[in-house]
């Protein structure tokens, strides 16, 4: 009975942190959906999300949510520079030149970072207040970011489906060839989708620094989940992404509940391996 | 073709450019020049040879050792670091150790950035031995780091003395180069146990730590002395390092019914912890948690940190004194902790913490061995530590030197300290336990955020 209340009461908390690491895991899954290009600068770019919260709000006094205006443009373009930089030469090559390409945008960025920034602890100082559900105490940053969270993904979703350059985007993700001969600026459609995964990545990471402490290094651990997520949901598959970050938010919740904390890690990288050797297409399917 | 990687190689360094005029300063981690340099003096009985000797040979003898400058360990390994940085300083600006030989003793440092990985410690150690021709060693900042280094030490036969690596482990394992300044891990928080037993003997302890060396030995030692003293523990769970959302373990705390928390590891992990358990309301009358309150960094926190205590190695406000040493009958040795305090703030700035104590104590425990020893050759400075049984500023410094834990201390006691407000309204770290040295009452039970 204890541990099932220890289980209610760990859930929403689960629920809502599934939502801000679906859209990490989005930025990803997106960038390798459209381009097949495993993006390993994803976590130093979800650092920099973080420190762009840190900044605007000791810095600029900003509310973290208005913020959160300036880091997605920022991202943006800053994903787009990472493309045409970085990727763009080496998106027809093998996939280990794309990999090494973003490994080496990775270790810029922790490197300049980590110069500039040092590897302390960061806090945001700032709070939405907390109130009870039941016998669970909800922290508004954790409710704001999952709505949010929310908002991006239906932003996003929208964007894909409604939009003339996301459809575009869907296009080329699905026959880049067949989409060039439509007349569709392939390279600026891959550049605009490299800039959309980065502005997921650092918009998520603005939301986590509402609640989590950070460093420039700690992209890596929200990297890794975006690896499992992007797996659970369908490499490719964004909407997929959001519902692998529900799974892994909720199993973080619930874990402890039964086991010591320290297993959770150990769980969600198991669920992983099983996942690649079972249904390797993820549980809602992978892009055609 | 040439002419766009023309443009790509422009943009990287016009990238990095920016970035790097972003940067801050880099840290200074060596200390500016003391306020007042100490007495290095050899023993007079051995005559005035430094001011009597015709030519006074000047001996440099380098220390190594790696610091976290990145990673984990940052925050108090630079503390550590800085403090090590103030004794040298203050030693070589004092015209160095001045042996009854004419030989004039200075120092200098040999340091590496570990990145807080052990990898990195066990290949830097080894090359700090075999290359950069360390003399003696210092720690790294953390027992895991510090276990790693003292495998180097051990098999090149190098002193080296440990500060900041608490768990008791390493010095059990037949090791005989090493020798610890902190109070050993296992014995941590027995004082706050003691303190507990007069507040509250009905309260019910959580202890929920980090997953690792320091802390698990902690906790190893704090389980049966609890129990010993009548309390229930009603919950026992470690986390991973990284940890960053505590909620999950916040929740099950409060289910357990737990009074009190006793717990933490290091300074992200735990400052994490102090901050989740203010914004859930987790209720509970008492929290002591390990390193993280004890650092200057820790008020950021805001009200966060209110009533938060830790188990502290040293506090300028209970500092040790020469009368304390002479009630003892033991032989002081070193500054005074006001001047130690004022030398280090007057250098860095930053009022200093335990780490900062341990990182001036590495040094001046050398110090007073080569002066004992009387020479600088490491078998005779090894007897002069096993043999030391002195009391400084930062408490009483004795070895054990029996082969079952040879170097482990055995003179050192530690205070509780907890987060308190003084009547301005901010926060300050007041002594609270022993009863004898505290500065103020225990805050009990914390106030309700």
């Amino acid at each position: 009975m204890q541990q099932l209340n220890l289980l209610l009461t760990s859930l929403p908390d689960g629920i809502l942190l599934g939502f801000v690491y679906g859209l990490a895991a989005m930025g990803l899954t997106l960038i390798w959906g459209v381009m097949n290009v495993i993006n390993l600068s994803h976590g130093p770019i979800i650092a920099l999300g973080m420190f762009g919260t840190f900044f605007l709000v000791s810095k600029a006094g900003l509310n973290p949510y208005f913020g959160l205006i300036p880091i997605a443009i920022v991202g943006l373009l800053l994903g787009i520079l990472i493309y045409v930089v970085a990727v763009h030469r080496v998106i027809n090559a093998p996939h280990l030149s794309s990999l090494l390409a973003t490994f080496a945008v990775n270790m810029i960025i922790i490197g300049l970072g980590t110069a500039a920034l040092t590897t302390s602890p960061y806090n945001v100082d700032f709070t939405a207040g907390s109130f009870k559900l039941g016998s669970t105490t909800l922290l508004g940053t954790r409710l704001i970011a999952g709505l949010v969270a929310m908002l991006f993904t239906g932003g996003l979703y929208l964007f894909l489906y409604r939009t003339r350059p996301g459809k575009y985007i869907r296009a080329v993700a699905n026959n880049r060839s067949a989409a060039e001969l439509m007349g569709i600026p392939s390279t600026r459609i891959l550049a605009l989708s490299f800039g959309l995964g980065t502005m997921l990545a650092a918009v998520s990471g603005a939301l986590i620094a509402t609640f989590f402490p950070f460093n420039i290094l700690s992209g890596g651990g929200y990297e890794l989940k975006s690896f499992v997520i992007g797996v659970l949901g369908g490499l490719g598959n964004p909407i997929g992404a959001l519902f692998g970050g529900l799974i892994l938010g909720i199993l973080e919740g619930i874990i402890p509940a039964f086991l010591e904390a320290s297993w959770v890690p150990v769980i969600e990288f198991a669920l992983f391996v099983v996942i690649l050797l079972v249904r390797p297409s993820g549980l809602f399917g992978a892009k055609q | 073709m040439k002419r766009s990687l023309f443009n790509v190689f422009t943009v990287l360094v016009l990238f990095g450019m920016i970035l790097s005029a972003c940067a801050p300063a880099a840290e200074p981690t060596e200390a500016p020049a003391p306020a007042e340099p100490q007495a290095t003096e050899a023993p007079s009985e051995e005559g005035p040879a430094a001011t009597e000797a015709p030519v006074m040979e000047e001996k440099t003898i380098t220390i190594g050792f790696t610091s976290s400058l990145t990673g984990a360990q940052e925050v108090s390994s630079k503390r550590q670091v800085a403090g090590f940085n103030l004794w040298m300083n203050q030693v070589n600006d004092a015209g160095g150790i001045k042996l009854s030989d004419g030989t004039v003793v200075k120092f200098a440092a040999h340091t590496y950035d570990d990145e807080s990985s052990k990898e990195r410690v066990q290949e830097l150690y080894t090359r700090l031995i075999t290359e950069d021709n360390a003399d003696y060693l210092i720690s790294p900042y953390s027992s895991g780091l510090a276990a790693a280094a003292s495998i180097i030490a051990e098999q090149n036969g190098k002193i080296m003395i440990t500060a900041g690596a608490a768990e008791d482990d390493a010095y059990k394992t037949g090791n005989t180069s090493l020798f610890q300044l902190y109070t050993p891990g296992s014995q941590y928080l027995l004082s706050t146990v003691d303190m507990l037993k007069t507040l509250d003997p009905e309260a019910k302890v959580a202890i929920v730590h980090e997953n690792d060396k320091f802390s698990t030995s902690v906790m190893e030692g704090l389980k049966p002395y609890l129990e010993s003293q009548g309390f229930e523990v009603v919950l026992e769970e470690g986390y991973a390092t990284e940890t960053n959302d505590f909620g999950p373990v916040i929740n099950k705390l409060v289910e357990s019914g737990a009074t009190v928390l006793l717990g933490g590891g290091h300074y992200p992990d735990g400052s994490t912890f102090a901050r989740q358990l203010y914004e859930r309301k987790a209720g509970l009358k008492f929290v002591s948690l390990l390193v993280a309150p004890a650092d200057s960094k820790f008020p950021e926190l805001g009200d966060a940190a209110l009533g938060i205590s830790t188990s502290s190695q040293w506090e300028l406000a209970a500092t040790h004194t020469a009368e304390e040493a002479a009630a003892l009958g033991k032989t002081w040795y070193g500054p005074t902790g006001e001047e130690f305090a004022s030398a280090y703030e007057a250098a860095s700035g930053d009022k200093p913490t335990y780490h900062v104590a341990g990182g001036y104590m590495t040094g001046l425990v050398l110090q007073k061995a080569i002066e004992d020893a009387d020479s600088v050759d490491p078998e005779k400075v090894k007897a002069a530590l096993e043999a030391m049984d002195i009391f400084t500023f930062y408490g009483g410094i004795k070895f054990d030197t029996s082969a079952d834990a040879h170097g482990l201390q055995v003179g050192h006691q530690m205070v509780v300290a907890q987060w308190q407000k003084d009547d301005a309204g901010a926060l300050v770290r007041k002594v609270i336990w022993p009863a004898d040295v505290a500065n103020a009452e225990p805050l009990y039970p914390i106030p309700a955020p």
